[in-house]
């Protein structure tokens, strides 16, 4: 894992940030999408299954807010019940302090119009050209024809399509259609937008392309932007904050790099798995319970879960083990302005004990501890 | 003579088909969105009218188009006021066809992706407006390939229609090819039928294929 250049500008402490958010705006204190007890039921062919239950979460204005969970964990459902597409069973939603579920069509349509949402397969229109998808919900709110050109003209610059107007859906790549959901989606000035597994059907480059639009229009539009997604690379990508859900649940939930530096589920764990150092086979082979001579080097495992905003000081490191240190396996990046990882590291020659070096390493890293010794 | 004969039942089945398909066009696609729309999960759910309208279709649609026009003379007689002619085949020929062809464009309209009606829903969207907007121009190749089928079908079915006095050319391959034996007759009046039906057909099919983005 590299540590990517766009992460380095360090941004401000959360509480810091809450803080200025209340003093400034005061009626930015309020969450803007606020879930209070919230439970979903279907109807199964085996009795009535919870899709979601007793989920209380709140969402601040102007955040990239993830929501992470395996397939059929009611990512979607929860996402859906943000715009109505789905009727929770118990609880309340609250957008901007508002319950929505006594809104009838009217209100409903007001309130979709405000929200924007974009789709794992992008749903376009097929029958209609790049141009009149995005100008499809113009029209239907009857804005006149003029304002509409402007507006559609605007979102199609956005997106970087100006070009391509007046093709198809089907004559477009799969990055090139989500770029028109998004301008689509965005095209009434939507306070929220909705991102329902909107990259899961991407290429990883097309991924990254479409997470840094996501980026730019979540800064220069100050939009709340609310994501579903099973990978945690987006999440690590463009995240603020993330909820685990698990079985309808939320399991976990934090600023991303507290979850990403000591995820403390197991569904987070699993989740997390693949983007994390592990031990790598060869050395997990060769490692043994106890030294074997007096030769032997312990192997530590350092771990930095961002608590602090300081990067590992490797020099003091090394310099505080005293013998000879080297490193065998591991990385550390950047997530939200912290340092992450994992660094697996072989000390041999020390004179110190291996309660002292561990004592000295939790000094730099936030865990460590002995995996072992080898030869 | 005969050829003045021919191509006054050439006019007819024009008229025969041409009017009952124009009116089966204008009803059997609301009744296609209805249909579609009142079923289960539908966005105008309605169980009970798609319950009854279902059935509806269902009885015209099992009935033999030659049994379903004896049956309908009463009802011939009140509509037209008569039941010979070019006009009285019209009111049974629309009646089989109006359901047959809604039966085709609900599947067109029925295959339209679940996700596209979502994003309209979330893009504000009422239900008129995904009807108008979403559900037909969506469906509207495999509804031009129904109708064209409903054509055909249509022109078939307007030959039997001669047993009842009707004209067109099915009328004269029976009366005059089969019952006067005259196989120049016949085999005109079928080259005339195959180049009709091809020609539709294949219009249709451009159409259709023009139409269709996808």
């Amino acid at each position: 894992m590299i540590a990517t250049a766009q992460h380095s500008v360090p941004r401000e402490p959360e509480a810091a940030r809450a803080a200025e958010r209340t003093e400034l705006f005061p009626e930015k204190a309020h969450a803007h999408v606020r879930f209070s007890q919230l439970g979903k039921i279907y109807e199964g062919q085996q009795g009535p299954v919870a899709a979601l239950q007793g989920i209380d979460l709140d969402i601040q204005r102007g955040d990239i807010f993830g929501i992470i969970g395996r397939s059929g964990a009611g990512k979607s459902s929860l996402i859906r019940t943000i715009n109505r597409l789905e009727q929770p069973s118990s609880g309340r939603v609250l957008i901007d302090q508002v319950d929505i579920a006594a809104f009838n069509e009217d209100k409903l349509v007001e309130l979709r119009r405000r929200i924007g949402m974009i789709f794992q397969h992008f749903n376009l229109m097929s029958a209609k050209t790049v141009w009149k998808n995005v100008e499809l919900p113009l029209k239907v709110a009857g804005i006149p024809k003029e304002q509409r050109r402007r507006k559609v003209a605007d979102l199609l610059e956005l997106v970087g399509l100006q070009d391509k107007h007046n093709a198809y859906p089907a004559q477009l790549s799969g990055g090139q259609k989500q770029r028109v959901g998004i301008a689509r989606a965005l095209v009434h000035d939507p306070a929220i937008l909705l991102c329902d597994e909107a990259t899961s059907a991407l290429d990883p480059e097309t991924t990254q392309s479409i997470l840094s639009l996501l980026r730019e229009i979540n800064h220069r539009l100050g939009l709340t932007i609310i994501l579903i997604t099973h990978e945690m690379a987006v999440i690590r990508e463009i995240c603020d904050r993330v909820v685990v859900l698990e079985r309808g649940q939320i399991v976990e939930q934090g600023p991303v790099w507290q979850v990403f530096g000591n995820p403390q589920h197991e569904v987070s764990k699993t989740l997390l798995a693949p983007l994390q150092h592990a031990l790598p086979e060869d050395i997990q082979a060769r490692l043994l319970p106890q030294p074997s001579d007096i030769c032997s080097s312990v192997v530590l495992d350092l771990q930095f879960t961002g608590s602090t905003s300081h990067e590992p000081d490797l020099s003091a490191l090394f310099s505080a083990f005293g013998g000879r240190v080297s490193l065998l396996h591991g990385g550390v990046e950047r997530i939200q302005g912290r340092a992450l990882g994992h660094l697996l590291i072989a000390i041999s020659h020390s004179p110190l004990s291996v309660e002292e070096l561990l004592i000295r390493a939790r000094k730099q890293a936030q865990h460590a501890q002995v995996l072992g010794y080898v030869a | 003579m005969w050829l003045d004969r021919l191509w006054q039942g050439v006019i007819d089945t024009f008229l025969m088909v041409g009017v009952s398909s124009l009116i089966a066009l204008i009803l059997g696609i609301p009744l296609a969105v209805i249909l579609v729309t009142s079923g289960k999960g539908g966005i105008f759910e309605a169980p009970h009218v798609n319950r009854v309208l279902g059935a509806f279709v269902n009885i015209f649609r099992s009935v033999p188009f030659l049994i379903l026009m004896v049956a309908l003379i009463p009802f011939t007689r009140l509509i037209v006021g008569t039941t010979y002619g070019v006009w009285a085949a019209v009111v049974p020929l629309t009646i089989a066809a109006t359901p047959f062809f809604a039966r085709i464009a609900e599947v067109s309209l029925r295959e339209v992706d679940h996700g596209l009606i979502e994003a309209a829903q979330a893009m504000g969207c009422r239900r008129w407006h995904i009807v108008w907007h979403v559900l037909l121009p969506e469906a509207l190749p495999g509804i031009v390939g129904g109708f064209t089928i409903t054509l055909v079908t249509m022109i078939n079915s307007s030959a039997m229609a001669g047993a009842i006095g009707a004209g067109g050319l099915g009328d004269i391959a029976y009366r005059y090819g089969y019952q006067r034996f005259d196989t120049q007759v016949m085999l005109t009046v079928i080259v005339l039928l195959v180049v009709l039906v091809a020609v539709i057909q294949l219009g249709g099919d451009r159409l259709a294929v023009r139409l269709n983005k996808r």
